[in-house]
């Protein structure tokens, strides 16, 4: 499978001409090794076009107890159905279409249990960010995670995507959920799901696929969910990340010199000074898209903080659904109505401001606050400073021009 | 690919924790649909004045001579953790790269290094850091032995350093195969394998679903 999602425009009326150098080429050189090398593909102006690991729980191609790889790091993703799914480099991907298999080494396993209730706009993003910023980008370093526990086993499946995108972020090879009953219905029926004459065995083999109860894992670490804030990034790393009723901490206070650098360095190139208050913290875009938060449950999430309210003036505002489907889906809510009502720009399917590859990009400096992945430098355009966080948060924020607590926002 | 055995060569201390892909090279340096070309981009937003220029930055230290000449570079932890782009490892064998030392790596990178004749040696960070200051005491006398048939890294003061890696990751940078050429001699097992797991899961393979 093949689907055009990193290097198209997201622009209404989109052609194969985008604002990225090479794009075009880059596109009409995918399209035509695709259909060449006899291979489906969700091209620009197919409905089922999207970001790749929105795009494949969605059309069934990722199921659980299904190995699946792709050139790209948030694989991971799809350990969220029950997948055994990760991302690998080029010449991996030209191995495993030559030969139908990779070589890898057992990972050594780690387990996470999220235990206890989430509180009212916490979410899966919150969860990820707390766990990163509280044991480090390395903290799963070369393991396979499975995510368990009841916060786990209440999470629905979009949830739990969000949470297994994040894992490499993490520093894990990949991350995985134990399919369930909420798996089983949100696969039902896909387009490459298994058919209803295959449906009974297929179930059958998923149930089998969970953790035997006695099995030892390498590591083990539990999270309380019941504490967690909403989360949002202060640095560059995702690690540099807590609550947002925080205060971006004082390296000096670091002691690890490793850990203390990187945190000066972050503060440098964020424009930040130790002990200022996150809640507050003026921003002058926003972003709610990638293929960690841009499917209908976290659209939904966004309009519902957005409607009736309106983004602060000069914050510039973009919505990019994951996927074609979910955009059509959004649109037939009128989720579409709520953001642009709202201020923001409502967009084609794709990768987008998620990253920057010389195309689209936020300004020099500019404070974002967004639902994506990752907060590296000049990852969103050069110097721009990214602060991740849920799309709630990200909603919140935009109406108030600065880092808010969605809590605090009354619904309407 | 080329196959490494013996590298003694300079190094160049790069000492930051999770340097990321992004960092190594930038999206926007990666638009050939080539692998090669790309050195130029290598660590771009570090290496040059401003994004898109190319007017050297002297502070950063492959500007500086003698680690123009660097072969091996050093690192802290989770070197290479991020996006999968194997740009980054392209990008530093053709600038010249051929190990990289570091407490720990990205686990794609680590995978893409080893498919491109680039040696990815996990040392303790003291052993790094120590390493560095060796080295950057007279960076073009002082220079690194990586030894992969022994699996080891000679120090300038004499210390022999062990360290691991996969038996199949080894041989495939001593010998410098082809990794598709050794797993296709296996086709038979593989085509036998999918055959019996077509008869269990059926569902995983669209010929016996149909679907066009
Ligand atoms: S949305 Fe962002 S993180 Fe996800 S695949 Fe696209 S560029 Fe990568």
């Amino acid at each position: 499978f093949c689907t055009m999602d990193h290097i198209v425009d997201t622009t209404p009326g989109r052609t194969d001409d985008t604002r990225m150098p090479g794009g075009r080429e880059f596109i009409t050189s995918t399209r035509a090794s695709a259909l060449a090398a006899g291979i489906h593909l969700f091209d620009l102006g197919d409905d089922r076009q999207g970001i790749v690991h929105v795009v494949s729980p969605e059309q069934g191609i990722a199921l659980p107890g299904v190995t699946l790889v792709c050139p790209d790091s948030h694989t991971c993703t799809l350990g969220g159905l029950g997948a055994l799914a990760w991302g690998i480099g080029s010449t991996e991907g030209e191995h495993a279409l030559a030969t139908k298999t990779l070589a890898v080494r057992k990972p050594r396993s780690m387990r996470i249990l999220f235990e206890g209730q989430l509180a009212p706009r916490i979410y899966a993003k919150d969860l990820i960010l707390h766990l990163i910023s509280r044991f480090g980008a390395s903290g799963g370093a070369g393991h396979a995670i499975e995510f368990a526990g009841s916060a786990i086993r209440a999470l629905p499946v979009e949830g739990r995507l969000t949470l297994c995108n994040m894992a490499v972020e993490f520093g894990a090879w990949t991350g995985i959920i134990a399919p369930d009953e909420s798996t089983f219905e949100y696969v039902r029926g896909r387009p490459f799901a298994p058919t209803p004459e295959q449906w009974d065995r297929a179930v059958a083999y998923w149930r089998t696929l969970p953790s035997d109860p006695d099995v030892r894992f390498d590591a083990e670490l539990e999270v309380d969910c019941s504490q967690v804030a909403p989360q949002v990034t202060w640095g560059t790393s995702p690690q540099h990340g807590g609550g947002i009723d925080g205060r971006v901490p004082d390296p000096a206070t670091e002691t690890d010199p490793n850990r203390r650098q990187s945190a000066e360095r972050a503060l440098q190139y964020m424009g930040l000074e130790p002990g200022v208050r996150l809640e507050g913290l003026p921003i002058g875009a926003a972003f709610i898209g990638s293929c960690t938060n841009s499917r209908l449950s976290d659209l939904r999430e966004a309009a519902g903080v957005l409607r009736g309210r309106h983004v602060a003036s000069g914050v510039k505002a973009i919505c990019v659904p994951g996927s074609s489907q979910v955009k059509k889906a959004a649109e037939a809510e009128g989720l579409d109505k709520v953001f642009r009502d709202a201020g923001f720009e409502w967009r084609e399917s794709g990768c987008s401001m998620c990253f920057y590859a010389g195309g689209e990009s936020f300004g020099l400096e500019e404070r974002v606050v967004t639902s994506t992945n990752r907060n590296f430098e000049n990852r969103q355009g050069p110097r721009t400073r990214s602060h991740l966080a849920s799309p709630a948060t990200v909603a919140a924020s935009a109406i108030a021009g600065s880092l808010s607590d969605v809590r605090k926002l009354p619904s309407t | 690919m080329e196959k490494f055995t013996t590298l003694t060569a300079i190094a160049a201390p790069l000492l930051r924790i999770n340097i990321d892909t992004d960092a190594i090279i930038p999206s926007r340096e990666m638009k050939r649909v080539s692998k090669e070309g790309l050195s130029e981009g290598l660590f771009a937003g570090w290496r040059y004045q401003s994004p898109g220029s190319r007017e050297e930055n002297p502070d950063f230290i492959l500007n500086q001579q003698p680690f123009r000449r660097a072969r091996i570079l050093l690192s802290g932890v989770n070197f290479g953790c991020g996006s999968s782009r194997e740009h980054a490892v392209w990008a530093l064998h053709e600038w010249g790269m051929r190990a990289i030392i570091a407490p720990s790596f990205g686990s794609i990178f680590q995978g893409n290094c080893v498919r491109n004749g680039i040696v990815p040696v996990a040392l303790a960070n003291e052993l790094v850091e120590s390493l560095a200051r060796q080295v950057t005491a007279d960076p073009a006398k002082n220079l690194l032995t990586v030894d992969l048939a022994a699996c080891t890294v000679v120090a300038p003061d004499g210390q022999r350093h062990p360290f691991t890696l996969p038996d199949a990751d080894r041989e495939m940078l001593l010998e410098g195969l082809d990794s598709i050429a050794v797993t296709l001699k296996r086709d038979a097992e593989i085509l036998a394998f999918r055959e019996r797991d077509r008869g269990r899961r059926p569902w995983i393979y669209l010929e016996a679903k149909g679907a066009g």
